[in-house]
Order: structure tokens, then sequence, then C-alpha cells
């Protein structure tokens, strides 16, 4: 019974760091870089729908709507004045400046709210039991799960039924060639970091949900560990980061409970390895052939 | 030729110039001239200008991305301390003896970690490699950070997670999350100085050999590069655990100077600092590697007053500087205020990250 309520706490935090990974991956796909920056924005996005919920006394539900609105903006924002004017330059050079757009939303935080760590209050109280009491269960992990399931479906049907996800599919494909059919490309960048953002927001405001502290920091380690987790599905692929992001989830869970918590990180990380050494594109990226 | 006769010059105008750097500062640090900010500062500089050029030759010369740079210089921290603790305590060692030798069991540790590392990782490319190097900088931290090692009634012991149960003698060296603490500062600004400069010899006598040229040429084109016979995988291993050693001696040299460290100190965003060093100076330059470092280095000592503006005011200049550098029309803005002494070849223009010197 243990076992059954560590996979569902797994499956639970996999379900966030999916919905980040999806973010990482679709920026990955179609603008061929790494947001580093992306960890932040889901900080940001918990800090404003802290706020909300606290100083505004608002309701959960329209914290968090206030806090997808102002991560779309962000991320937009973010890529218009920094990753757009570098859209030719080599990539070595986007990443830096996606680490310094990192640093400045994380000591922006910490200039406007202080790098004391809060208290974040979860935006759905209360659990409920199975099996005698054995299995207790929080709302907040079957809202976790249901929204990344929704996410993910929603966003399947968007890339493949909507002609902006066509859009999307192309670009990631060629970009050059995707321009010269006449998508907008750089509207086509601009919409899939809005969308990459907006589940940033949600993805913080679940994990603050989950795991009630909210400090500057708080977006770097799951930041990097759903990069991972997109990487371990197979980076640009949609399934590959849903799948990727479960996997890391569960594994980190039960590494925790069965292995040893210190390490946890340590055996998330090696089994990326050893995964990327099995199948160097990751589980469900297609690896393509070098042409000379 | 005379390319390489040129490149050859600037090696030895930059060397030439560091010694001077060095020179004039020892003369005013033994004069007593220097501020106690300004002589905190030396070795601190010196370590972090060895990491940036140890990086720059995996990222600048064989043109591959790693994202762990810390990790060996943790690796080669722990390392070293531990024998050179064990030297000068379990042995009687005297200090510059002991230190010298930790120095090159921290720079082996760090290459045999390198090597194992590099091993697997030369299956991947590019973002993989990246995040692989990544994987392997955290997998580093939590494992030396749950790591216990002392002597106890004379014998070393180690443990893993698990605090040691030590008996009547007792010296403490790696102490898990809190690391190793109350080291003596055995780290003088001279020898920092001179490791770091024999290893920069070592990293412009290599660039310039037969290997040196096979390796970029690797860099460039790995497939024409294969196709005439050159050895990936004896390259690429050599300059992974090349690297590591350096950062692995750089660690030894910080530690000995910080006096207490932990393993969560050489985390990720120390392994981005040294990359964000290496490609400010420009990729494949040592010289603006060094460069870099020193006055990033300086700069957030400097900015130290201002604690909560400071990462502000670095992220600023990071973005600032790159798109400045990097975005054509702002190069070409930039280019106009600046008058050139040499005309460019239109072609070039593009490249001026990949200089070699």
């Amino acid at each position: 019974m243990a076992f059954l309520n560590n996979l569902i706490n797994g499956i639970s935090l996999g379900s966030i760091y999916a919905i980040i990974a999806l973010g990482y991956t679709m920026v990955y796909g179609i603008a061929k870089m790494l947001n580093f920056a992306h960890g932040d924005v889901i900080m940001i996005g918990s800090y404003v729908c802290f706020f909300a919920c606290t100083s505004g006394s608002l309701p959960p539900a329209v914290g968090v709507l206030l806090a997808v609105l102002v991560c779309t903006a962000l991320g937009v924002l973010i890529e218009r004045l920094a990753y757009r004017p570098l859209r030719q330059a080599v990539s070595l050079a986007v990443l830096i400046t996606a680490i310094g757009m990192s640093y400045l939303l994380q000591s922006m935080a910490q200039i406007l709210w202080s790098p004391n760590t809060k208290g974040f209050s979860s935006i759905l109280e209360g659990n409920f039991s199975l099996a005698g009491g054995q299995i207790v269960v929080k709302y907040i992990t079957i809202l976790t799960i249901a929204a990344c399931i929704v996410i993910m479906a929603a966003l399947t049907a968007f890339t493949e039924k909507t002609k902006m996800g066509k859009a999307m599919r192309a670009c990631s494909e060629d970009r050059g060639a995707a321009q010269l059919m006449g998508i907008n490309v750089d509207t086509t960048i601009s919409i899939t970091f809005a969308i990459g953002s907006a589940l940033a927001a949600i993805a913080g405001v679940l994990l603050c949900s989950a795991y009630p502290s909210l400090s500057p920091t708080t977006g770097s380690l799951p930041g990097i560990k759903a990069f991972t987790a997109a990487v371990f599905g197979g980076i640009g692929s949609i399934p590959g980061a849903f799948l990727g992001g479960l996997l890391l989830g569960v594994i980190e869970v039960l590494a925790q409970a069965y292995i040893s918590t210190e390490l946890s990180t340590a055996i998330v990380f090696l089994v990326l390895i050893v995964v990327l050494l099995v199948r160097p594109a990751g589980i469900l990226g297609k690896s393509v052939q070098e042409k000379v | 030729m005379k390319k390489q006769a040129n490149a050859a010059r600037r090696d030895f105008h930059t060397l030439g110039a560091l010694i001077l750097i060095f020179a004039a500062l020892w003369i005013a640090q033994s004069a007593g001239a220097l501020s106690y900010t300004a002589r905190s500062m030396l070795i601190p500089v010196c370590c972090w200008c060895l990491m940036a050029i140890s990086l720059n030759l995996t990222v600048g010369i064989l043109g591959e991305l790693s994202l762990g740079h810390a990790g060996f210089m943790s690796v080669g921290a722990f390392a070293g301390v531990s024998v050179c603790q064990l030297l000068r305590v379990w042995l009687g060692w005297s200090d510059l003896p002991a230190l010298l030798l930790s120095l090159v069991a921290a720079a082996l540790a760090a290459a045999l970690v390198g090597l194992l590392i590099g091993l697997p990782v030369l299956r991947l490319r590019g973002d993989y490699l990246a995040i692989v190097t990544l994987a392997f900088g955290q997998i580093i931290m939590s494992v030396l950070g749950n790591l216990y090692f002392g002597l106890s009634d004379g014998s070393p012991v180690f443990s893993l997670i698990r605090p040691i149960s030590y008996g009547e003698s007792k010296v403490e060296i790696i102490r898990g999350p809190t690391g190793m603490t109350n080291l003596p500062k055995l780290t003088t600004f001279p020898l920092a100085f001179v490791v770091l400069l024999l290893c920069l010899i070592v990293i412009f006598n290599l660039i310039r050999s037969r290997t040196g040229r096979a390796i970029m040429a690797l860099r460039d084109n790995r497939i024409a590069a294969e196709s005439i016979g050159i050895n990936v995988t004896a390259n690429k291993l050599l300059v992974f655990s090349l690297s590591a050693a350096m950062a692995g001696m750089a660690g030894v040299l910080y530690t000995f100077n910080q006096g207490t460290v932990t393993a969560s100190k050489f985390d990720y965003n120390q392994s981005i600092m040294v990359l964000v060093f290496v490609v400010l100076g420009g990729l494949g330059s040592m010289r603006g590697s060094l460069i870099a470092a020193a006055l990033l280095t300086i700069l957030s000592t400097l900015l130290n007053e201002f604690s909560s503006y400071r990462m502000l005011i670095y992220a600023l200049v990071l973005i600032a500087v790159m798109l400045l550098t990097n975005n054509e029309a702002a190069k070409r803005r930039l280019a106009s205020l600046i008058p050139r002494r040499k005309a460019v070849p239109l072609g070039e223009r593009g490249k001026g990250g990949k200089e070699n010197g």
C-alpha cells in the first residue's frame, strides 16, 4: 500500500515535470534553443498567484488565471527583447543570453519580493482516503494529474489539427522552407513562447501547492529536472516530454522512498545517462542521420 | 606558416603580459601596497582564470559544450584536500610538499572522472552532450555532499550518507553536507600563479601541436577529420581529461584559500559562471578567457556590497554584451562607432568568435 501511495505521488510530481518539460520541448523543437529562463518563469507565476491569493485575497482560480496571463506576457516579452535579435547568432550566444535572463528574473524576484522563503498555501486543500484509510490522496494530487492529461490532450490536438499547430510543426522541421511557404516564423515562435510560459505558470502553481515553499530559486532545480525529462523522452517530441516527465517523477519519488533521500537527485540523473547511452536521442526521439 | 608564427608570437605576448602583471602584483603585495580586498582577490582570480582556460579547451578548442565543469573542480578539491590532510596529519609531511602532491592527486582524480564521463559521453553530440555533463555535475555534487571521510584511531574511514562513528582519536576531513571546514590556508599567490602559468603553457603547446590541429579539425568538421584518419575518441578523451585535470587543480587551490568548502558550492551555477567567462572572452581565445574571468571575478567581488543588485547588474551586463556582440545590426552600429585599424573582409565578419590564441 505504501508503494501505491508513493506511485501516486510520483505520478503527481511527474505530471508537474511533464507540464514544464512541454514548455522546454516546444521551444526547443521550434526555436532550436534551450530556454534556461523557463524555470524562472515558473517561479514568477507562483509569486503572482501567491500575491493574488494572499495580498489580493482573490479566489485561487483567479490567481491561477492571473499567473497564466502574466507569464504569457513575460514569455513573449523575453522572446521579443532577448532572443529574437539573436535569431541568426550561434547557439551558444543564445544559450548564454537565456542564462542571463534566468539570472535577471531571479535577481528581480529577490529585490522585489526578498530572498526569504514564503509559505505557499495550496490552491486546493483536503484529501480523501481509499482502501480503508491505507491510501491517502490529496485533492491537489488528483488535480495535478488531471491538469497534465488535459494539457497533454489539448496540446496534441492543437499541434495536429489547427493551422497554427501545422505552422509550428513546419517551423520545427525546416524553418527556411516554412518561411518560403508563407508561414510567419516570428509569430509562430512568439506563440510557442506564449504557450510554453502559460504552461509554466500552471506548473508553478501546482508545484508550490504540492511542495509549499516559495523563494526566488524555487524554479531552478525543477526547471533543470524537467529539462532532463524533456531530453529523456526525446527533446522536441510532445509525447516524449509527457512520458519523460512521468518517468522522472516516479523514479525520483521511488528512489527517495526505497533507496536514499539524499541521493535521489543523483539516481534520477544516473538513469537519464543510462537511457541516453542506450538511446542517444531519448526514448521517443528520432535519431537523425547526418548528411555529409 | 606565417599565420602559425604570428599565433606563436601572440602566445608569447600573452604569457609575457601575464608574468609582468604577476610581478607587479607580487611586488605590490610584498610591499603592502594592496588593500585587503585586492589581496583577497588574487588567488580566486587565478583559480577562476584556470577554470576558464581549462573549460575553453573543451568548449572552444574541442567544440563540445560542457555544463558540468564545476563538478571536476569539486572532485579535485575533495580528492586533493583529502590527500593533503592525510599526508600532513597522518604522515606528518610539511605543508608545501603535501600541497604539491595533493595537486597531482587532484589532477589525477579529476582526469580519471573526466575519462569516465568522457567514455560514454562520446556517443552523444551537441545539446545531449551538454545535458549529460550537467547531469554528471549534479551526480558528483550529491555524492560528494553525502560523503564522510576521516581518520579514526589512526586509520582512514570512508562512509556514504551515514556519518562515521569515530574512535578515541579522530581527524574529520570530509563531513557530508558540512563539507570540509577549518582547513589551513595553504595556497599562496605565487603558487596559484605558477600553476595557472604552467597550465596555460601546456594548453598553448597542445593547440599549436599536431594533436591540437587534429582536435580543431574535429571541431570544424568532424566527418572530414575522421575521413583523413583522425582518431575521434582518443582526441576527445585527451581533451576531456586534460581539461578536467586542470579544473581539479583549480579546486585544490581554491579550497585551500577559502578554508571552508561544501560540495554544494560547486553547483550548476558555478559551471555556468565559468562558461560565461569563456563565451564572453571569446571561444577558443585563451587570452579572452583570462581577461573575462579576471574582470568578472573582480566585478562580482566589488559588487558584493550591493549584494541584492549584484546579480541584477551581472545579468544585465551578460545580456547586453551578448546582444551587442552577436546581433548583426548592433554589431554594424558598434563597428561604425569604433574605427577599425584593419579592414576585415566581409565574409570574416560574422565569425569573430573562433579565434585561436
